[in-house]
């Protein structure tokens, strides 16, 4: 049950033999329950030596995974208080945005999330966690709201990217993720930022300019989802794969590349295998990088936060000049 | 603004009145749009306008440089800027192996250009103002970290000389190859143009076909006046990826649809938005002017550019 992905076979093949063991209980002849406990011992260092060498793509299925935590599983587990706040206030509630006032630890601050739905219904209520512009209008008003009351904020991310529609067209779907960019550039609070599964493109980046950037270790983080990149370059969705490996989107390829501040570590096999443990890394790694960046004066953050954007960006200085105009 | 588009100010002052773009050298040019053959004679004294059905071809950087600003006012900055390939890109299709570096240096040869947005400095009726023009045929004036990182700096030069800012848009969005990279531009160009706002100078975004994708969801959607030249494709997500994930043909989403929907100032034909640009930036600019025009017409003279004015 726990492995069902492609790359996990042999893991699920571990894990059959284990439950096969297990079910015969209190009839466990000892040879058995060595055989048991070499075969967890076997399925553990597997495991271990699978997800140490995730591929991008492979990263991109666990960051998928149906049973992966969301954004509520973790307000659940790691705040003591959390009041949802609905809407924009000039058209509608976004379902796949998920925010309001929270205690964590001693902290009140602002959580602004992606929402995904687990089953089918909910993930319809959840637009599959793509909002639409009144979500990042609803993300905005409340990251004013937190500047407001002295809140830090900090955000979830996880979507695939934000909906692409007409009607999303028509109410500025463009606009509002530019108009949180402009915002988040210059919010006079720390904000921190936490793919815990998919960061897709702009929608992701709406939520996502922070002080601190962090990422789940299996997670992703990427300009376009691999499908869309690939429809992009090779004008063929079916290249996912080869988009994903080519883009280096997961987070520890991210990191490689200082594109992200700092991973925070999975449990074995994945967040989904151990709701509790994740929640509790967050957490500690939420409250840690609080503390820091607490202790820093306004215009110090804002101004490191201004350098971390203005310094991303790898380019070079072309050694002929090539000005023929026209 | 929004007057404009239903009633453009008819001017015949040659001050103000703008040159034809050079000549491309075929005797015909059919229209993308409505398929009419226009005499290319004709269609380059209508700058690149259908006369039929008002079709605004793309223009190169220069031209539109050469369109919008004071004869021999531009200098152009920071043009030796280039991409690099951060990632190792390798484009690999069945058919096709292509690393991104190969890709890089083609289009530099085949288009003339260092990259895909042209930078500077320049006056129009002798206002002096920063810009940024994008050129849709380097990589579909897609933003990396060199475009992201030039505009940028187009921005702070506004900040720094306190002149307002201009940039002309024509992108199909974030670059594909240098993945993290070019969302992150987003951000970066986003928070000069939210620094530049604090300063209290203008920014006039103005929107040509087509404006797609990461550019139009960050400094395309910011300016205090953003204009767009009649027809331009203006939207969030690309034609390419609505096909692939729809399975429909993609609706006509242009600069009358986002004016409709409240999301820009006005829709300017490309004859008038030299002029337009002009009474904007004095009327958004009477302070800074009057301190920093002259100072700065001044200052050109002992500039860095890198070439002279064209």
């Amino acid at each position: 049950m726990a492995y069902d992905l492609e790359f996990e076979k042999p893991l699920a093949e571990l894990e059959k033999k284990i439950i096969a063991l297990q079910r015969k209980g209190d009839r466990l002849k000892p040879d058995e329950y060595k055989q048991l406990q070499d075969t967890e011992r076997e399925l553990r260092r597997r495991t271990e030596e699978i997800y140490k060498n995730l591929s991008s793509w492979e990263t991109v299925q666990v960051a998928r995974h149906k049973d992966r935590p969301y954004s509520e599983d973790y307000i659940r587990l790691m705040c003591e208080d959390f009041f949802e706040l609905h809407g924009d206030r000039s058209f509608s509630d976004d379902h796949a945005i998920v925010a309001g006032p929270a205690k964590l630890g001693d902290e009140h601050v602002m959580l602004v999330c992606h929402q995904k739905g687990r089953d089918m219904k909910e993930k319809q209520f959840r637009n599959l966690g793509m909002p639409h512009p009144e979500g990042y209008r609803k993300a905005g008003r409340l990251m004013q709201q937190a500047e407001k009351f002295g809140f830090p904020v900090i955000c979830l991310i996880d979507t695939p990217g934000a909906f692409l529609g007409l009607a999303d067209e028509e109410r500025g779907q463009s606009e509002a993720i530019a108009a949180n960019l402009h915002l988040m550039a210059r919010l006079q609070l720390p904000i921190i930022a936490v793919v815990i599964g998919e960061g897709g493109s702009g929608g992701a980046l709406a939520i996502g300019v922070a002080d601190r950037i962090l990422m789940l270790e299996y997670s992703i983080y990427t300009v376009a989802m691999p499908e869309a990149s690939a429809s992009i370059l090779w004008r063929d969705k079916g290249f996912a794969p080869q988009a994903a490996e080519a883009m280096r989107i997961s987070a520890k390829e991210l990191k490689a590349i200082d594109l992200v501040d700092e991973l925070i570590p999975e449990p074995l096999g994945g967040a989904h295998h151990n709701y509790r443990l994740a929640a509790d890394n967050l957490k500690v790694a939420l409250l840690k990088n609080l503390a820091e960046l607490k202790m820093l004066p306004v215009d110090e953050l804002l101004e490191r936060r201004y350098q971390k954007f203005r310094n991303i960006g790898k380019f070079g200085i072309a050694s002929e000049s090539l000005t023929a105009p026209y | 603004m929004a007057k404009e588009a239903a009633d453009p100010p008819t001017s015949t002052s040659s001050n103000t009145q703008a040159r034809p773009a050079l000549p491309s050298g075929n005797l015909v040019v059919k229209c993308i749009r409505c398929k009419e053959i226009l005499i290319a004679r004709e269609w380059e004294k209508n700058l690149k306008v259908c006369s039929r059905c008002n079709y605004h071809f793309k223009l190169s950087a220069y031209e539109r440089i050469e369109l919008l600003v004071d004869p021999d006012s531009f200098v152009e900055l920071d043009a030796d800027i280039v991409s690099v390939d951060p990632l190792h890109f390798v484009s690999r299709t069945k058919d096709e192996v292509q690393a991104y570096v190969t890709k890089l240096n083609d289009e530099r040869k085949n288009v003339g250009l260092n990259e895909a947005v042209v930078i500077g400095h320049a006056t129009i009726e002798q206002l002096p103002l920063a810009l940024a023009i994008m050129d849709f045929r380097f990589i579909g004036g897609s933003m990396g970290s060199a475009v992201g990182e030039k505009i940028t700096r187009a921005i702070e030069l506004g900040i720094e000389k306190r002149i307002p800012v201009l940039i002309s848009s024509a992108s199909g969005g974030a670059r594909m190859q240098e993945g993290l990279y070019s969302l992150m531009q987003m951000a970066k160009t986003s928070a000069a143009l939210a620094k530049l706002g604090e300063a209290k100078i203008p920014y006039f975004s103005l929107l040509t076909d087509p404006t797609t994708g990461g550019v139009t969801a960050s400094f395309a959607m910011l300016g205090d006046v953003i204009l767009a030249e009649p027809g331009a494709l203006v939207c969030f997500t690309g034609p390419r990826v609505i096909e692939q994930f729809m399975h429909v043909k993609p609706p006509e989403i242009n600069s009358e649809f986002v004016l409709q929907h409240g999301m820009i100032d006005a829709v300017v034909h490309r004859r008038d938005l030299r002029q337009a640009l002009a009474r904007l930036i004095r009327m958004y600019s009477p302070g800074i002017l009057e301190k920093n025009s002259q100072e700065f017409v001044q200052h050109i003279g002992e500039s860095d550019g890198l070439r002279p004015g064209i």
